[in-house]
Protein backbone atom coordinates (compact mmCIF):
# COMPACT_ATOMS: atom_id res chain seq x y z
CA UNK A 1 0.00 0.00 0.00
CA UNK A 2 1.45 3.49 -0.85
CA UNK A 3 1.52 5.81 2.21
CA UNK A 4 2.27 9.28 2.96
CA UNK A 5 4.06 8.98 6.00
CA UNK A 6 6.98 10.17 3.89
CA UNK A 7 5.80 12.63 2.14
CA UNK A 8 7.67 16.47 2.43
CA UNK A 9 4.50 17.42 4.49
CA UNK A 10 0.91 15.58 4.57
CA UNK A 11 -1.21 18.26 3.29
CA UNK A 12 -1.45 18.56 -0.12
CA UNK A 13 -2.01 22.43 -0.42
CA UNK A 14 0.99 23.05 1.29
CA UNK A 15 3.10 20.41 -1.30
CA UNK A 16 1.78 22.07 -3.98
CA UNK A 17 2.62 25.41 -2.39
CA UNK A 18 6.27 24.80 -1.53
CA UNK A 19 6.71 23.17 -4.88
CA UNK A 20 5.49 26.27 -6.80
CA UNK A 21 7.58 28.65 -4.63
CA UNK A 22 10.79 26.29 -4.47
CA UNK A 23 10.70 26.62 -8.35
CA UNK A 24 10.39 30.31 -8.40
CA UNK A 25 13.73 30.67 -5.94
CA UNK A 26 15.81 28.74 -7.84
CA UNK A 27 14.91 30.33 -11.32
CA UNK A 28 15.52 33.41 -9.86
CA UNK A 29 19.00 32.33 -8.37
CA UNK A 30 20.13 30.51 -11.78
CA UNK A 31 19.26 34.01 -13.00
CA UNK A 32 21.03 36.02 -11.23
CA UNK A 33 24.13 34.10 -10.95
CA UNK A 34 24.08 34.33 -14.37
CA UNK A 35 23.92 37.14 -15.66
CA UNK A 36 26.28 38.40 -12.99
CA UNK A 37 28.88 35.96 -14.71
CA UNK A 38 27.60 37.56 -17.66
CA UNK A 39 27.71 41.00 -16.40
CA UNK A 40 31.90 40.45 -14.72
CA UNK A 41 32.76 37.91 -17.81
CA UNK A 42 36.64 38.60 -16.15
CA UNK A 43 36.06 37.93 -12.19
CA UNK A 44 38.68 37.35 -10.08
CA UNK A 45 38.71 34.67 -6.86
CA UNK A 46 38.36 37.81 -4.55
CA UNK A 47 35.47 39.30 -5.95
CA UNK A 48 33.61 35.76 -6.59
CA UNK A 49 34.68 35.47 -2.67
CA UNK A 50 33.33 39.22 -1.66
CA UNK A 51 30.14 38.01 -3.34
CA UNK A 52 29.23 35.31 -1.62
CA UNK A 53 30.37 36.54 1.91
CA UNK A 54 27.70 39.12 1.78
CA UNK A 55 24.85 38.08 4.20
CA UNK A 56 22.52 38.83 1.53
CA UNK A 57 23.80 36.02 -1.19
CA UNK A 58 24.25 34.03 1.82
CA UNK A 59 20.47 33.61 2.88
CA UNK A 60 20.02 33.42 -1.28
CA UNK A 61 22.33 30.72 -1.35
CA UNK A 62 20.51 28.98 2.05
CA UNK A 63 17.01 29.52 0.66
CA UNK A 64 17.67 27.82 -3.00
CA UNK A 65 19.41 25.06 -1.35
CA UNK A 66 16.24 24.60 1.36
CA UNK A 67 14.07 24.86 -2.17
CA UNK A 68 16.20 22.58 -4.16
CA UNK A 69 15.49 20.22 -1.41
CA UNK A 70 12.04 20.68 -0.55
CA UNK A 71 11.08 20.63 -4.40
CA UNK A 72 13.30 17.49 -4.91
CA UNK A 73 11.66 15.89 -2.08
CA UNK A 74 8.36 16.68 -3.08
CA UNK A 75 9.04 15.69 -6.77
CA UNK A 76 11.18 12.25 -6.11
CA UNK A 77 8.47 11.39 -3.83
CA UNK A 78 5.44 11.63 -6.41
CA UNK A 79 7.53 9.85 -8.87
CA UNK A 80 8.41 7.09 -6.24
CA UNK A 81 4.78 7.33 -5.69
CA UNK A 82 3.38 6.66 -9.04
CA UNK A 83 5.94 4.14 -10.85
CA UNK A 84 7.50 2.40 -7.41
CA UNK A 85 4.22 0.57 -6.63
CA UNK A 86 2.85 -3.03 -6.11
CA UNK A 87 0.63 -2.58 -9.35
CA UNK A 88 3.39 -2.05 -11.54
CA UNK A 89 6.56 -3.26 -10.21
CA UNK A 90 4.47 -6.39 -7.94
CA UNK A 91 5.03 -7.10 -4.25
CA UNK A 92 8.40 -6.60 -3.92
CA UNK A 93 7.54 -2.65 -4.83
CA UNK A 94 6.40 -1.39 -0.94
CA UNK A 95 9.69 -2.20 0.41
CA UNK A 96 11.73 -0.94 -2.38
CA UNK A 97 9.84 2.27 -2.23
CA UNK A 98 10.56 2.71 1.34
CA UNK A 99 14.22 1.98 1.43
CA UNK A 100 14.01 4.54 -1.90
CA UNK A 101 11.99 7.20 0.33
CA UNK A 102 14.75 6.80 2.97
CA UNK A 103 17.42 7.03 0.78
CA UNK A 104 16.37 9.83 -1.21
CA UNK A 105 15.42 11.91 2.32
CA UNK A 106 18.77 10.86 4.07
CA UNK A 107 20.65 12.36 0.90
CA UNK A 108 19.09 15.46 0.67
CA UNK A 109 19.51 16.07 4.44
CA UNK A 110 22.92 15.42 4.34
CA UNK A 111 23.30 17.63 0.93
CA UNK A 112 21.52 20.58 3.02
CA UNK A 113 23.63 20.11 5.97
CA UNK A 114 26.63 19.92 3.92
CA UNK A 115 25.41 23.40 2.20
CA UNK A 116 24.92 24.88 5.96
CA UNK A 117 28.50 23.68 6.57
CA UNK A 118 29.91 25.79 3.39
CA UNK A 119 27.69 28.93 3.71
CA UNK A 120 27.88 28.97 7.72
CA UNK A 121 30.63 26.77 8.97
CA UNK A 122 33.90 28.03 10.41
CA UNK B 1 -13.66 -2.50 -46.62
CA UNK B 2 -12.93 -1.22 -43.76
CA UNK B 3 -10.63 -3.73 -41.32
CA UNK B 4 -12.09 -3.20 -37.77
CA UNK B 5 -9.44 -4.78 -34.76
CA UNK B 6 -11.40 -5.64 -31.85
CA UNK B 7 -10.02 -6.73 -28.44
CA UNK B 8 -11.26 -9.93 -27.05
CA UNK B 9 -10.64 -11.60 -24.14
CA UNK B 10 -12.90 -14.51 -22.28
CA UNK B 11 -11.21 -14.96 -19.09
CA UNK B 12 -13.18 -18.34 -19.18
CA UNK B 13 -11.88 -19.86 -22.07
CA UNK B 14 -8.46 -17.29 -22.77
CA UNK B 15 -5.45 -17.32 -21.45
CA UNK B 16 -5.25 -14.15 -22.54
CA UNK B 17 -6.20 -11.40 -24.55
CA UNK B 18 -6.12 -10.89 -28.18
CA UNK B 19 -7.35 -8.42 -31.11
CA UNK B 20 -9.55 -10.37 -33.28
CA UNK B 21 -10.07 -8.37 -36.96
CA UNK B 22 -12.94 -8.12 -38.89
CA UNK B 23 -13.94 -6.91 -42.42
CA UNK B 24 -16.78 -4.66 -42.30
CA UNK B 25 -18.60 -3.04 -45.10
CA UNK B 26 -19.75 0.54 -44.28
CA UNK B 27 -21.74 0.70 -47.78
CA UNK B 28 -20.41 4.36 -48.05
CA UNK B 29 -21.89 5.19 -44.60
CA UNK B 30 -20.29 7.34 -41.97
CA UNK B 31 -21.81 5.59 -39.40
CA UNK B 32 -21.23 5.08 -35.38
CA UNK B 33 -18.51 2.89 -33.64
CA UNK B 34 -21.41 1.30 -31.77
CA UNK B 35 -23.38 0.55 -35.34
CA UNK B 36 -20.53 -1.53 -36.39
CA UNK B 37 -19.94 -3.01 -33.23
CA UNK B 38 -23.83 -4.28 -33.26
CA UNK B 39 -23.48 -5.34 -36.51
CA UNK B 40 -20.48 -7.13 -35.48
CA UNK B 41 -22.38 -9.10 -33.05
CA UNK B 42 -24.80 -10.37 -35.00
CA UNK B 43 -22.22 -12.45 -37.22
CA UNK B 44 -19.99 -13.32 -34.14
CA UNK B 45 -22.33 -13.48 -30.69
CA UNK B 46 -19.75 -13.58 -28.45
CA UNK B 47 -18.39 -10.38 -29.05
CA UNK B 48 -19.74 -8.49 -25.52
CA UNK B 49 -20.08 -5.03 -24.94
CA UNK B 50 -22.11 -2.57 -22.83
CA UNK B 51 -24.59 -0.57 -24.31
CA UNK B 52 -27.95 1.12 -23.69
CA UNK B 53 -28.91 4.71 -24.74
CA UNK B 54 -27.28 4.62 -28.34
CA UNK B 55 -27.50 8.13 -28.27
CA UNK B 56 -24.47 9.40 -25.93
CA UNK B 57 -26.64 9.83 -22.45
CA UNK B 58 -26.01 6.95 -20.06
CA UNK B 59 -22.41 6.35 -20.65
CA UNK B 60 -22.36 2.70 -20.53
CA UNK B 61 -20.40 2.31 -23.99
CA UNK B 62 -17.21 4.18 -23.18
CA UNK B 63 -14.28 2.19 -25.02
CA UNK B 64 -10.98 2.78 -26.75
CA UNK B 65 -11.16 3.99 -30.30
CA UNK B 66 -8.06 3.99 -32.59
CA UNK B 67 -6.55 5.75 -29.19
CA UNK B 68 -8.71 7.92 -27.75
CA UNK B 69 -11.47 7.27 -25.38
CA UNK B 70 -14.73 8.32 -26.33
CA UNK B 71 -18.44 7.17 -26.43
CA UNK B 72 -18.88 4.00 -29.40
CA UNK B 73 -22.15 5.26 -30.01
CA UNK B 74 -21.47 8.93 -30.71
CA UNK B 75 -18.23 8.72 -32.27
CA UNK B 76 -18.83 8.59 -35.92
CA UNK B 77 -16.37 6.30 -38.56
CA UNK B 78 -14.96 9.90 -40.19
CA UNK B 79 -13.57 11.29 -36.59
CA UNK B 80 -12.46 7.33 -36.05
CA UNK B 81 -10.78 5.65 -38.63
CA UNK B 82 -7.29 5.97 -39.47
CA UNK B 83 -5.90 4.49 -42.58
CA UNK B 84 -8.72 2.28 -43.35
CA UNK B 85 -8.49 0.68 -40.02
CA UNK B 86 -10.35 1.29 -36.95
CA UNK B 87 -9.53 -0.55 -33.27
CA UNK B 88 -11.56 -0.89 -30.54
CA UNK B 89 -10.09 -1.44 -27.28
CA UNK B 90 -11.90 -1.59 -23.48
CA UNK B 91 -10.74 1.68 -21.52
CA UNK B 92 -7.44 1.63 -20.38
CA UNK B 93 -6.25 1.12 -16.56
CA UNK B 94 -9.08 -0.83 -14.95
CA UNK B 95 -9.66 -4.58 -14.89
CA UNK B 96 -11.29 -6.34 -18.13
CA UNK B 97 -14.07 -8.75 -16.58
CA UNK B 98 -14.96 -9.62 -20.61
CA UNK B 99 -14.14 -8.23 -23.76
CA UNK B 100 -14.66 -4.87 -23.88
CA UNK B 101 -16.69 -5.16 -20.53
CA UNK B 102 -14.23 -3.14 -17.35
CA UNK B 103 -15.04 -3.85 -13.66
CA UNK B 104 -15.67 -0.01 -12.81
CA UNK B 105 -15.98 -0.53 -9.40
CA UNK B 106 -12.66 1.77 -8.68
CA UNK B 107 -13.97 4.35 -10.03
CA UNK B 108 -17.46 4.30 -8.85
CA UNK B 109 -15.36 3.73 -5.67
CA UNK B 110 -13.91 7.05 -5.96
CA UNK B 111 -16.99 9.09 -6.43
CA UNK B 112 -19.04 7.40 -3.72
CA UNK B 113 -16.19 9.13 -1.99
CA UNK B 114 -16.78 12.70 -2.84
CA UNK B 115 -20.45 12.33 -1.37
CA UNK B 116 -21.88 12.51 -4.63
CA UNK B 117 -25.17 14.14 -3.12
CA UNK B 118 -26.68 17.45 -1.75
CA UNK B 119 -25.71 18.12 2.03
CA UNK B 120 -28.02 20.61 3.94
CA UNK B 121 -29.29 19.54 7.49
CA UNK B 122 -31.11 22.91 7.42
CA UNK B 123 -35.11 22.17 7.70
CA UNK B 124 -36.14 22.09 3.90
CA UNK B 125 -38.38 24.59 2.86
CA UNK B 126 -41.82 24.08 1.79
CA UNK B 127 -41.36 23.68 -1.64
CA UNK B 128 -37.59 24.42 -3.07
CA UNK B 129 -34.64 25.36 -2.24
CA UNK B 130 -33.81 28.39 -4.43
CA UNK B 131 -31.13 29.20 -6.27
CA UNK B 132 -30.37 33.01 -7.86
CA UNK B 133 -29.88 32.49 -11.97
CA UNK B 134 -26.04 33.24 -11.19
CA UNK B 135 -25.76 30.36 -8.32
CA UNK B 136 -27.41 28.17 -10.90
CA UNK B 137 -24.98 28.97 -13.57
CA UNK B 138 -22.07 28.08 -11.53
CA UNK B 139 -23.33 24.57 -11.94
CA UNK B 140 -23.10 24.66 -15.92
CA UNK B 141 -20.22 22.29 -17.24
CA UNK B 142 -20.20 19.83 -13.97
CA UNK B 143 -24.24 18.79 -13.71
CA UNK B 144 -24.18 17.27 -17.31
CA UNK B 145 -21.35 14.38 -16.77
CA UNK B 146 -22.68 11.05 -17.28
CA UNK B 147 -20.00 9.31 -15.54
CA UNK B 148 -18.41 7.38 -18.21
CA UNK B 149 -14.79 7.13 -17.51
CA UNK B 150 -13.99 8.23 -20.31
CA UNK B 151 -11.60 10.87 -18.59
CA UNK B 152 -10.49 8.66 -15.83
CA UNK B 153 -9.22 5.93 -17.66
CA UNK B 154 -6.99 8.20 -19.98
CA UNK B 155 -5.49 9.78 -17.15
CA UNK B 156 -2.18 8.62 -16.00
CA UNK B 157 -2.44 9.52 -12.02
CA UNK B 158 -5.50 7.52 -12.17
CA UNK B 159 -3.77 4.71 -13.56
CA UNK B 160 -0.74 4.65 -11.40
CA UNK B 161 -3.17 5.32 -8.52
CA UNK B 162 -6.53 4.69 -8.77
CA UNK B 163 -7.35 4.07 -4.97
CA UNK B 164 -5.85 7.10 -3.73
CA UNK B 165 -5.99 9.59 -6.84
CA UNK B 166 -10.37 10.41 -7.23
CA UNK B 167 -10.03 11.29 -10.99
CA UNK B 168 -10.70 13.50 -12.98
CA UNK B 169 -14.68 12.39 -13.01
CA UNK B 170 -14.99 12.20 -9.13
CA UNK B 171 -13.28 15.48 -8.71
CA UNK B 172 -15.80 17.19 -11.32
CA UNK B 173 -18.37 16.02 -9.38
CA UNK B 174 -17.08 17.39 -6.49
CA UNK B 175 -16.33 20.41 -7.33
CA UNK B 176 -20.25 20.42 -8.77
CA UNK B 177 -20.88 20.09 -5.07
CA UNK B 178 -18.59 22.34 -3.50
CA UNK B 179 -19.99 25.24 -5.95
CA UNK B 180 -23.72 24.14 -5.33
CA UNK B 181 -24.94 27.45 -3.19
CA UNK B 182 -27.87 24.85 -1.66
CA UNK B 183 -25.24 22.43 -0.18
CA UNK B 184 -23.60 23.39 3.23
CA UNK B 185 -20.84 21.24 3.71
CA UNK B 186 -18.14 22.50 1.69
CA UNK B 187 -15.49 22.96 4.47
CA UNK B 188 -16.03 18.82 5.64
CA UNK B 189 -15.82 18.16 1.89
CA UNK B 190 -12.69 20.36 1.47
CA UNK B 191 -11.33 18.62 4.78
CA UNK B 192 -11.53 15.15 3.19
CA UNK B 193 -9.62 16.49 0.19
CA UNK B 194 -6.17 18.10 1.25
CA UNK B 195 -4.08 15.10 1.24
CA UNK B 196 -0.89 14.68 -1.33
CA UNK B 197 -3.23 11.96 -2.95
CA UNK B 198 -7.06 13.13 -3.49
CA UNK B 199 -6.70 16.10 -5.31
CA UNK B 200 -2.92 16.85 -6.07
CA UNK B 201 -1.79 13.79 -8.25
CA UNK B 202 -3.37 15.79 -10.74
CA UNK B 203 -0.51 17.10 -12.50
CA UNK B 204 -2.46 19.04 -15.47
CA UNK B 205 -1.85 16.43 -17.94
CA UNK B 206 -5.33 17.77 -19.32
CA UNK B 207 -6.03 14.59 -21.29
CA UNK B 208 -8.99 14.25 -19.43
CA UNK B 209 -10.09 17.81 -20.81
CA UNK B 210 -9.03 15.73 -24.44
CA UNK B 211 -11.91 12.98 -24.13
CA UNK B 212 -14.51 14.35 -22.47
CA UNK B 213 -17.33 13.30 -24.86
CA UNK B 214 -19.31 15.52 -23.31
CA UNK B 215 -17.43 18.53 -23.68
CA UNK B 216 -16.58 19.46 -19.84
CA UNK B 217 -13.22 20.25 -18.30
CA UNK B 218 -12.20 18.66 -15.27
CA UNK B 219 -9.13 19.96 -15.15
CA UNK B 220 -10.45 23.65 -14.76
CA UNK B 221 -12.75 22.15 -12.13
CA UNK B 222 -9.43 20.53 -10.29
CA UNK B 223 -8.52 24.11 -10.58
CA UNK B 224 -11.06 25.87 -8.74
CA UNK B 225 -10.91 22.77 -5.95
CA UNK B 226 -7.17 24.07 -5.47
CA UNK B 227 -8.17 27.38 -5.17
CA UNK B 228 -10.58 26.71 -2.23
CA UNK B 229 -8.50 24.39 -0.43
CA UNK B 230 -6.05 27.37 -0.77
CA UNK B 231 -8.16 29.98 0.45
CA UNK B 232 -9.98 27.72 3.45
CA UNK B 233 -7.01 26.26 5.21
CA UNK B 234 -8.16 22.97 6.14
S1 LIG C 1 -5.45 17.09 -15.99
FE1 LIG C 1 -5.29 15.99 -14.08
S2 LIG C 1 -7.12 14.78 -13.96
FE2 LIG C 1 -6.93 15.45 -16.10
S3 LIG C 1 -5.87 13.76 -17.13
FE3 LIG C 1 -4.35 15.19 -16.39
S4 LIG C 1 -3.67 14.48 -14.37
FE4 LIG C 1 -5.60 13.48 -14.92
S1 LIG D 1 -16.27 14.30 -17.13
FE1 LIG D 1 -16.79 13.72 -19.22
S2 LIG D 1 -15.44 11.98 -19.67
FE2 LIG D 1 -15.46 12.26 -17.48
S3 LIG D 1 -17.02 10.84 -16.74
FE3 LIG D 1 -17.97 12.85 -17.00
S4 LIG D 1 -18.82 12.84 -19.04
FE4 LIG D 1 -17.39 11.13 -18.94
S1 LIG E 1 -24.96 3.93 -25.40
FE1 LIG E 1 -25.50 5.43 -23.94
S2 LIG E 1 -23.85 6.81 -24.10
FE2 LIG E 1 -23.44 5.45 -25.72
Amino acid sequence: MVGIASSFSQSGVINWLVQRVSALVMTAYIVFITVYLLANPNISYAQWSELNSLLSMRLFSLLTMASIASHAWIGIWCVLTDYVTERLLGPKADIIRKVLQVCMIAVILIYLVWAIDILWGF
Amino acid sequence: MLNVSIYRYNPEVDNEPYMQDFQFDTQGKDLMVLDVLEKLKIEDPSLVFRRSCREGVCGSDGVNISGKNGLACITPLSEAVKGNSLIIRPLPGLPVIRDLVIDMSQFYAQYEKIQPYMINNSPAPAIERLQTPEERAKLDGLYECILCACCSTACPSFWWNPEKFIGPSGLLQAYRFLADSRDTATAERLSKLDDPFSVFRCHGIMNCVQVCPKGLNPTKAIGHIRNMLMRNPT
